[in-house]
């Protein structure tokens, strides 16, 4: 979620004033951003020093921590809102972590890369995986160790007992809401726990 | 990176009697402190450096004519360094019962029956919020309302988490690296070992070594060759010493020093046991078995840091095993749950306790980025008072 557009697109969906956790933060820039014109607050987490140290130098609050490991440092529904954009594809243990965000905030926004998005799709017809703009890496390198699409968080969000509040895909800084599972090479929800 | 070259150190008397946790008090004491950079005119920007257990108030610079003499945090405070004393007026102190300078059991007992004597054991029993307690009163007596800052490491930290429940006013953040809530029974049991190799030398005289004209040296030194232990990694150890010998072989002895590390052990016990005091050792320790903030609240911390006011920098060392992480993350979370600001920093640093003492680029670029954030919020700050002679754009720096 390194784009500008598409951040300031995923901060139009969080209520002026929240109380923010933004689980795989990266530098703070949306975090930054959510606090200066939005009269958000909270706290951003992250496992990278550069990132951790970049948060600093922002002035916004990161608290350095594995996502692996859970959220144990935080109470049930403790935060209006809890963001982790881009961040889901890097973890092991995917689920939890859903779990986790839907514990902890009263409502959670994920995005992630969309592998079914129509590019994607022909690379795998033609026999290779893909490596595009949003899927840059090789598949024996890549970080995203979960590939999943848009239609199937729809099913493990049903699974997980999440509701879903609104999805759309982004695609070129755009929000793409009509067939966003072809057309889309980010995925957005937006759930709260059932 | 320059230094602050020659510093002074300085002394408060008080004859103010300072009240202490045990229901004592300390009639009649001196601190003994240095400060570095200047206070700004709306007195708005001094940091408060607490020392751990065997450190003093010479946090940084040196003394005239001995150019080994840099203080214990000299990588840290000084000018352009992370804490900035070209935007910063940096204060260290001595804590009573220490044996720097300040009053402590090595000073003269002030009460009639000691006949000039030294307090020796019959110093009071001091407690981490006393220290803190004392530090405030030097705070007021400096003109200083609100601190910038209040850091520590180790036990430092403990005195910085504790000026942010005591003093919740008087700090805009509070910094504490490599920090535990409290001691765990290991760390107690740590310092009770130490505290038994001192009291039963024979040398001790229970704790009137001065009066005996005697120091218990061995004690002291057993002491601290544990403590050394507790503030290295395994792995930091092993990488220093591994199973390196003093000579090309075995001697069979169990008496020689062998391995290599036993030396260093030995080193720093005779190092330490030639300027530390016994009698502070005891203190010193038993006011970290002390520290426990949350006692009061029910073992809550949570609980305990709902009166605190100010932000929150913490650090800890991943190889820390005698205030581990884990013990940092406790107070993260207490902090989280009262919505405080709170950052957080876990440096992969492989030496142990001791990382809070070096200068590891992730730690210092950290709290760089802490503190240059927080003089450039304090120096936005318009002045109170601003003078009509002197108005921004009139040449002053």
């Amino acid at each position: 979620m390194s784009d500008r557009k598409d951040i300031e697109l995923i901060a139009e969906l969080v209520p002026k004033g929240s109380r923010v956790l933004d689980l795989g933060c990266g530098d703070g820039e949306l975090l930054a951003l959510l606090e200066r014109e939005r009269g958000c607050s909270g706290y951003g987490i992250e496992i990278a020093d550069a990132n951790v140290l970049a948060c600093h130098r922002r002035g916004v609050n990161v608290i350095q921590l594995n996502l692996e490991e859970g959220l144990a440092l935080f109470d049930d529904r403790s935060f209006d809102l809890v963001l982790q954009l881009d961040t889901l594809q890097h973890l092991k243990n995917t689920e939890r972590m859903l779990r986790e965000t839907a514990r902890v905030g009263r409502v959670g926004i994920v995005s992630f890369p969309n592998f079914a998005h129509w590019p994607n799709r022909l690379h795998v017809a033609a026999g290779r995986m893909p490596v595009t703009r949003v899927l840059p890496y090789q598949w024996y390198d890549t970080p995203n160790i979960r590939v999943g699409t848009y239609a199937d968080f729809e099913v493990l969000a049903k699974k997980d007992g999440l509701r879903i509040l609104d999805a759309f895909g982004i695609q070129a800084g755009r929000v793409v809401r009509t067939l966003p599972n072809l057309l889309a090479s980010v995925a957005v929800f937006k759930f709260e726990r059932a | 990176m320059p230094s602050l070259g020659d510093v002074q150190p300085q002394t408060m008397h008080s004859a103010e009697p300072l009240a202490l946790a045990s229901g004592k008090a300390l009639r009649d004491y001196t601190l003994a402190y240095e400060t570095y950079g200047a206070l700004n005119a709306e007195r708005s920007n001094a940091v408060l450096v607490c020392h751990a257990l065997n450190a003093s108030h010479h946090v940084a610079g040196t003394y005239a004519g001995k150019p080994n003499s840099e203080g214990w945090w000299d990588n840290l405070v000084g000018p352009g360094k992370p804490l900035d004393t070209e935007r910063f007026f940096v204060i260290g102190v001595n804590n009573p019962g220490s044996c720097f300078g300040s009053t402590g059991p090595t000073s003269p007992n002030p009460d009639p029956a000691a006949n000039g004597r030294s307090y020796g054991s019959d110093f009071p029993v001091i407690t981490v919020e006393d220290w803190v307690d004392s530090q405030a009163r030097l705070v007021d007596a400096l003109g200083i309302g609100k601190l910038a800052a209040v850091i520590g490491g180790s036990l430092g930290g403990m005195q910085a988490l504790d000026w942010s429940l005591r003093y919740p006013e008087r700090l805009r953040l509070c910094v504490a690296i490599a920090a535990a809530p409290n001691l765990s029974a290991q760390n107690i049991a740590f310092n009770e070992v130490a505290r038994r190799a001192i009291v039963t030398d024979p040398e001790f005289h229970g704790g009137h070594y001065a009066d005996h004209g005697v120091i218990p040296r061995r004690g002291l030194r057993v002491a601290r060759m544990i403590g050394h232990i507790t503030y290295l990694s395994d792995d930091a150890m092993e990488a220093k010493f591994g199973r390196d010998l003093q000579k090309a072989a075995f001697g069979y002895s169990t008496l020689e020093i062998e391995f290599q590390i036993e030396a260093y052990l030995r080193h720093q016990g005779d190092k330490f046991s030639e300027y530390f005091d016994a009698n502070t050792y005891l203190l010193i320790t038993r006011a970290l078995d002390y520290f426990d903030p949350a006692r009061r609240h029910g073992g809550d911390l949570a609980a305990t840091f709902a009166k605190a006011r100010c932000r929150f920098e913490l650090v800890s060392f991943t190889t820390d095993w005698r205030f581990a992480p884990a013990r940092s993350r406790e107070i993260v979370k207490a902090l989280v749950a009262n919505q405080l600001d709170v950052s957080y920093a876990e440096i992969a640093a492989p030496h142990g306790h001791d990382a809070f003492l070096l200068d590891d680029p992730r730690y210092h670029d950290v709290l760089r980025a802490c503190f240059a954030n927080l003089a450039g919020e304090i120096e936005a700050e318009p002045s109170p008072q601003p003078s009509p002679a002197s108005g921004r754009g009139g040449g002053l720096p």
